[in-house]
């Protein structure tokens, strides 16, 4: 039973940058919550705070009440792994392994159990003589969540950990570490940049940009109902249409859309799957190009002023280049002041 | 781009033609030195020596002042290597990962004595030890080889402790371990074997190191490069000068060899930042 609760804490480093800016979150015992941002938006550095690698300048984080904020890495009950994996060269893997629960002066018999039960778990029975650069890419990063685990840490931290490997290996390492966090229960904060990761791993996401919550969600409400333009366009492929209401109609160049708003500047976020094309004689926009994925096609689009849509077809060869098009959205979401104001 | 030309193996003449003016340069004077030590009669105009033996190891490895001098020097270079090791390999990690006030400048004055002419800052040196009643004495001569290693056991662990992994310490301190047992358990293992080397090289560096060791050990300390001079200088028999130089010569080819096994060519580039 652990559960972490970060309160307004903010990093600013001795540059100036800040890095973090009065963050909050609470993860629940048992949940994988998912930090996910673009490079530079402080996901890392407040895992790292987490982890006790980095000091914040501001706020308080608890674990189970404890607050842990001033500890030293040495004395907080986490257990984080690398992005580089960061296993000892000079050891093998079963002394990887080991060296937590030989400063915690177990006896010998039982690290050997612990060792080998871990490796089990992360499916690596039988490499405890193997020197870690004997390992592949995908097995070092095992030993690496097996070093963290092998200690039964009450919150576990994963800083980017497959973004050193190829797309197969880190879409079967990524199933594997959440059957293993899911049967284990443990707390676990993970940081990544990749959305699917977040989106096929996460019970929550939250999304960070600046070193600010964007918005903290499950991953369908995310994907369905982001709360910030921000949002929309950083979870899968949106089109944001910066443009302005007068007399309920949304307008960008020629393409126009009822929107019951009250009139100032609005973003339109439509996905490429919630646009109907409709070939026009009076267009809204021109074909650019179409690709067709043999499932599905895809239709770039112009409008006069050359800001770019994207449009998902079902039969992509209805269209050709140039041709003129009507667009009818299905599903809208307009924003205004960084916050949503219409959803259709 | 491809060609479809496969290459062929053509013979390097340049390279060959250095490669062997290198060996002459290096293997030359080992050869005929090697020669000298085991030659009874060499007399001119003979390419080859007439008469081959081992009269001359007898004589000079009888002879006590070779075993004083041998001893002396093993006791003087261990003395200087241990506590250079002690004052260097602390700074060597300062440098490399602390900030402190006047880090660059203090870096670069470690390695500044390097950049006088070495005989000039040794009779300066000679001029401050003899106020300090320093000619002449085993600590002396302990202390002007000091200068000599500085270069060896500051640059090259500095450039070792650099090349760990901050994350591999970072994941010892995660699993539970002190700063200092991360540096005993982590840092100083991922580090060891190109301060190795470095230790190596200062200890043979040392050993052999004849200037300083002449100019404030003379006459009291004697040691084993500055003996050997003394026979070639003084001595009509060339055969001493040579047997001595053999005698010196094997420990330190076998301990480079062995070093070379241990630690593998990379560590030395590494400690220069290869």
């Amino acid at each position: 039973m652990s559960v972490l609760h970060i309160r307004e804490v903010s990093k600013t480093f001795s540059g100036g940058t800040k890095a973090v800016d009065s963050f909050s979150l609470d993860v629940a015992d048992g949940e994988l919550v998912c930090l996910l941002g673009p490079s530079g938006s402080g996901k890392s550095t407040l895992l790292r705070m987490v982890g006790g690698f980095e000091q914040p300048t501001g706020g308080q984080i608890t674990i189970d009440g404890e607050d842990v904020t001033h500890l030293p890495p040495e004395r907080r009950p986490t257990g984080m792994v690398f992005q580089s994996h960061a296993l000892w060269s000079h050891m093998n893997v079963f002394k990887n392994l080991a060296f937590g629960l030989k400063l915690r002066r177990m006896p010998a018999a039982v690290i050997r159990e612990k060792v080998e039960a871990v490796l089990e778990l992360v499916g690596l029975s039988g490499y405890g003589e193997r020197a870690t650069g004997q390992l592949s890419g995908g097995q070092q990063q095992r030993v690496a969540l097996a070093r963290s685990l092998v200690l039964e840490p009450k919150i576990l931290l994963l800083d980017e950990p497959f973004a050193s490997l190829d797309q197969h290996l880190r879409e079967r390492l990524r199933e594997e570490v959440r059957d293993i966090q899911q049967r284990l229960g443990i707390t676990t904060l993970f940081v990544t940049h990749g959305q699917d990761e977040a989106l096929s791993m996460a019970d929550r996401i939250v999304v960070m940009a600046n070193g600010k919550t964007e918005q903290i969600d499950r991953p369908n409400i995310i994907y369905r109902e982001p709360q910030t333009p921000f949002v929309a366009g950083f979870i899968g492929t949106m089109n944001l249409i910066e443009g302005a209401v007068s007399d309920g109609n949304f307008m960008r160049a020629d393409f126009t859309l009822p929107l019951p708003v009250a009139d100032g500047p609005a973003i339109l976020a439509v996905r490429p799957e919630a646009i109907d094309l409709t070939i026009s004689e009076t267009p809204e926009a021109h074909v650019h190009r179409v690709t067709d994925y043999g499932t599905h096609g895809l239709v770039d689009l112009d409008l006069a002023d050359g800001t770019r849509i994207k449009s998902m077809v079902a039969h992509p060869d209805m269209f050709r280049t140039g041709q003129g098009v009507q667009i009818s959205p299905r599903a809208v979401t307009a924003y205004r002041d960084n916050r949503p104001i219409y959803r259709s | 781009m491809t060609t479809l030309t496969p290459a062929r193996t053509r013979m390097d003449w340049p390279g060959i033609f250095f490669a062997t003016l290198l060996t002459i340069a290096i293997v030359g004077p080992l050869l005929v030195v090697g020669t000298w030590a085991f030659t009874e009669v060499w007399r001119f105009p003979n390419v080859i020596p007439q008469q081959f033996g081992f009269r001359f190891w007898g004589q000079t490895l009888g002879r006590a002042d070779v075993w004083n001098a041998l001893m002396l020097s093993r006791r003087l270079t261990t003395g200087g290597t241990l506590l250079s090791a002690m004052i260097c390999l602390p700074a060597a990690y300062a440098f490399a990962r602390m900030s402190f006030p006047g880090r660059n400048l203090l870096f670069f004055s470690f390695l500044a004595g390097h950049a006088f002419p070495k005989f000039g800052l040794l009779v300066a040196i000679a001029a401050i030890f003899l106020q300090l009643n320093l000619i002449g004495t085993f600590w002396g001569v302990v202390l002007i080889q000091l200068v000599g290693t500085l270069m060896f056991m500051i640059w090259i662990p500095v450039a070792a402790f650099q090349a760990v992994d901050r994350r591999m310490e970072e994941a010892a301190r995660d699993v539970g371990a002190s700063p200092l047992r991360v540096f005993w358990s982590i840092t100083l293992p991922q580090a060891g074997p190109t301060i190795a080397a470095a230790v190596l090289l200062s200890f043979v560096g040392t050993f052999y190191e004849t200037e300083g060791a002449w100019l404030i050990g003379a006459p009291g300390i004697r040691t084993m490069p500055v003996l050997m001079i003394s026979y070639i200088n003084n001595q009509m028999v060339i055969q001493y000068g040579a047997v001595l130089s053999v005698l010196l010569w094997v420990p330190s080819f076998i301990a480079l060899m062995f070093a070379r096994r241990v630690i593998g060519g990379g560590a030395f580039a590494r400690g220069f930042g290869g």
